[in-house]
């Protein structure tokens, strides 16, 4: 009896040892798995939100707060000037690169690889040429103006997601400040055109002004669409809506007839062809930047790329889903492919083929007569767009959108 | 300054209200396509006149034409209208052989026309490109000019010049055709024919285009004739003023070919008129390449030219009109006075008519249309 207990305690605690060692593998398989998903997840370590929080703990730990609320200061407004001129460049090259390729020509191609520094070179001789004032003209306006539209370019920047939790300043009526702060740099355009003293600027100034004033109110209304739809004003709340869907794919025909009235809206204002009208340069030679030269012409002259490049985020932003990867339904295998390129990628892809349609319009059509332009505007793309408006707002109400 | 002042107090005008904006566009504007001064009185956007001056580039070439022989004062008009410069040259050539009385080989006769005709394309291809960029569309230039630079190559091959060419001489042409000729004009012939649909589609067919020339700078018939205009400008308000058609010079009577005729007068029917024009002179080189006919290039002519006393006119049609060659001789070696009539002056004068109470946008679009050479207004 006892031996068959000894025998069936022996097999027992054999069954025991077997489960147990079971249970050891299987928690060292566990323990290696998770040891690749940390690796995997360390691997992911070096993104821009990683980097930015990395800092801002290090700032935190070794500093005092305030020296490091100054610092951190400092490192923004020197990241937004290198992105300043950064963006100058690569947008002024690829400007020139596409309109070549529209032109059957090559465009810039003999300084440095493909032309890469052409952009350089010319900033070095804009920064070496004398900016000159005109006599007449009002000193104080003339030179204080690309200022304002510069720093207004800059000022937008900050609400911007470029990347996962990377932003400058997630501000709750982050939608709110962008139409709001973009509106000033037609006052700056304003005062150059005035300043100048010349015809032809003044004349560029008045266009321009009426023209982004009465632009503004279709973009705000295209912007407004997508707000109802998200329910808040936030840029990152409004990216996380979209995590089930791009907007612009979630949001039916009224939400895509509200991006092509933004596409169109912004780039009214920010002055390209075809609503280039205010530098229209076969009737006014350069609108209201004909007098100034130097780094004051470069200042515009950036601001205009700067600009671009903002309205093409924020459209991102708003229809295209930001930093958000394309995932489609069900399609596992093929999101989680899509999760792995970079959420900053995302986003300067998505930006980057909205500025290519930008440039797109512009080295195809022909430029709109000042009357023509307002009345496209006000009798066609505002009617639109508020009954437009209504249509989301009730779309968004009875809940149709996916 | 000093313009301002008088164009404000000059009477007869209501010029002198408060608001008014005075403006001078030129003499160096990126508009005018050279040096053409227009001061304009607006009020706001809208145009209440349009005064051209000229002068920039007076050259007196009628005066300087008295003292060179009839030999040579025929390449001194290629520097007058350079886009047609082909053309200029052959009205000379044909009022000095109408004097000497010449009767040129029939291969003269088809060699100048092809050449006319091949001008006529690079100065209408020119003009589109011209033309899309006035109106604020800056491709169209550089597709214009990759198939111009196919017959600059033609021309240097033949001519040994790109652009003044000084091919015609008093009885024929100055040198026989390049071996390649043919070939070339042919591959060119094809290669037009799809090109030029794309010019349709790029700027003809395009809705901003069509909205900024339709109904606008409207002349109409009586108007154009009241003032002179000839040529593709005429024909927009259908005007019939081919020359080629009306006053058949060397083998015109003998080809097939079409009058554009346009009723609308609006920058669009010019605009189609000379879209038009390129296809019909598409056909002529077509009808005429294989048919060049053997025999001398140039008719046997004296060594010094001299035309009898008398008074001598001859006409043709060049890409922008009538063009007109008067020669008062009085038997010596030089003509004693020559006057040129040329097309772009009289189309110029209309532009004040066309274009007020348009706004400024229009006013560049209607020079667009005119088709201006400056060189051609001012002599």
């Amino acid at each position: 009896m006892s031996a068959t207990v000894n025998k069936k305690s022996a097999k027992d605690v054999k069954n025991i040892k077997e489960v147990v060692r079971a249970d050891v593998v299987s928690a060292t398989v566990n323990k290696k798995i998770e040891n690749r998903e940390s690796k995997i997840k360390n691997l992911q370590v070096p993104s821009l939100e990683h980097i930015a929080d990395s800092i801002h703990t290090w700032l935190y730990v070794t500093c005092s707060p305030a020296l490091a609320l100054i610092i951190e200061f400092a490192l923004v407004a020197l990241c937004v000037i290198g992105l300043f001129s950064m963006l100058g460049l690569v947008l002024i090259l690829m400007e020139r690169k596409v309109s070549a390729w529209m032109q059957v020509r090559l465009g810039p191609n003999r300084v440095g690889p493909g032309g890469m520094f052409q952009t350089v070179a010319d900033t070095m001789k804009l920064i070496f040429k004398e900016g000159m004032t005109p006599d007449g003209a009002d000193k104080f306006l003339f030179n204080l103006a690309p200022f304002i539209v510069m720093i207004v370019a800059m000022v937008v920047l900050a609400p911007l997601m470029f990347a996962r939790n990377f932003q400058i300043w997630d501000i709750n009526i982050g939608v709110l400040f962008v139409a709001a702060v973009s509106s000033i740099s037609v006052i700056g355009i304003l005062m150059a055109g005035w300043a100048s003293n010349n015809k032809y600027s003044l004349l560029g100034a008045m266009r321009s002004g009426a023209q982004i004033v009465s632009y503004e109110l279709s973009a705000g209304l295209a912007i407004l669409s997508i707000v109802v739809l998200s329910g808040s004003l936030q840029i990152s709340e409004i990216i996380e809506a979209q995590q089930t869907g791009w907007w612009i794919f979630k949001g039916h025909i009224p939400v895509f007839i509200s991006f092509v009235i933004f596409l169109i809206a912004v780039t009214a204002e920010t002055n390209r062809a075809p609503f280039d009208l205010a530098e229209a340069e076969s009737e006014l030679t350069a609108g209201f930047h004909t007098e100034y030269s130097g780094m004051k012409f470069a200042l515009f002259f950036l601001a205009e790329y700067v600009n671009v490049f903002i309205v093409c985020a924020i459209g991102a932003t708003l229809f295209l889903g930001g930093w958000m990867p394309l995932h489609i339904g069900n399609w596992s295998g093929f999101n989680t492919v899509m999760d792995y390129i970079p959420s900053s990628l995302w986003f300067l892809g998505k930006t980057f083929f909205l500025i290519f349609l930008i440039m797109w319009f512009r080295w195809t059509f022909p430029r709109l007569r000042i009357d023509q332009l307002l009345n496209l505007e006000w009798k066609y793309l505002l009617p639109i767009s508020m009954v437009n408006l209504l249509l989301i707002t009730l779309m968004a109400i009875l809940g149709w959108h996916f | 300054m000093y313009r301002e002042t008088e164009i404000i107090k000059s009477p007869g005008t209501d010029l002198d209200s408060e608001g008014d904006l005075v403006i001078n566009i030129g003499p160096q504007h990126p508009a005018t396509h050279g040096v053409l001064h227009l001061v304009i009185t607006m009020n706001g956007e809208t145009i209440k006149k349009v005064e051209p001056h000229l002068g920039y580039i007076h050259r007196s070439i009628e005066k300087m034409c008295e003292s060179l022989s009839y030999r040579q004062f025929i390449y001194v008009t290629s520097r007058m209208d350079y886009l047609s410069s082909h053309i200029n040259n052959h009205g000379c050539a044909l009022c000095v052989e109408k004097g000497l009385q010449v009767e040129i080989p029939p291969r003269a006769k088809v060699i100048r026309v092809l050449m006319d005709e091949l001008t006529r394309l690079a100065s209408h291809q020119l003009w589109w490109g011209a033309m899309g960029m006035d109106v604020g569309a800056l491709t169209p230039f550089f597709h214009a000019f990759r198939e111009r630079e196919m017959i600059n190559d033609i021309m240097e091959e033949t001519c040994g010049a790109r652009l003044t060419m000084n091919y015609m001489v008093p009885g024929g042409v100055m040198a026989d055709l390049h071996p390649n000729f043919q070939s070339a004009v042919k591959k060119f012939i094809a290669h037009f024919k799809t090109k030029i649909d794309e010019y349709d589609e790029l700027v003809t067919d395009n809705m901003i285009f069509q909205n900024r020339t339709q109904g606008v700078g409207v002349i109409s018939k009586e108007d154009v004739i009241s003032y002179g205009m000839t040529g593709p400008s005429a024909r927009g308000s259908g005007v019939q003023c081919d020359i080629r058609k009306l006053y058949p010079y060397e083998i015109y009577q003998s080809l097939q070919f079409d009058e554009i005729l346009e009723t609308g007068g609006d920058c669009f029917s010019r605009y189609m008129v000379r879209m038009k024009e390129m296809r019909q002179s598409l056909s002529i080189i077509e009808q005429l390449i294989d048919n060049i006919p053997e025999g001398d290039f140039q008719a046997k002519t004296k060594a010094v030219l001299k035309l009898p006393k008398g008074e001598f006119y001859s006409r043709v049609e060049t890409a922008r009109g009538e063009f007109g060659v008067y020669i008062v001789s009085e038997g010596g070696l030089t003509p004693y006075r020559i006057k040129f009539r040329s097309p772009g002056f009289s189309n110029l004068s209309a532009l004040d008519h066309m274009a007020r109470g348009s706004k400024l946008g229009d006013l560049v679009a209607i020079m667009g249309t005119l088709d201006l050479v400056i060189p051609d207004i001012d002599r």
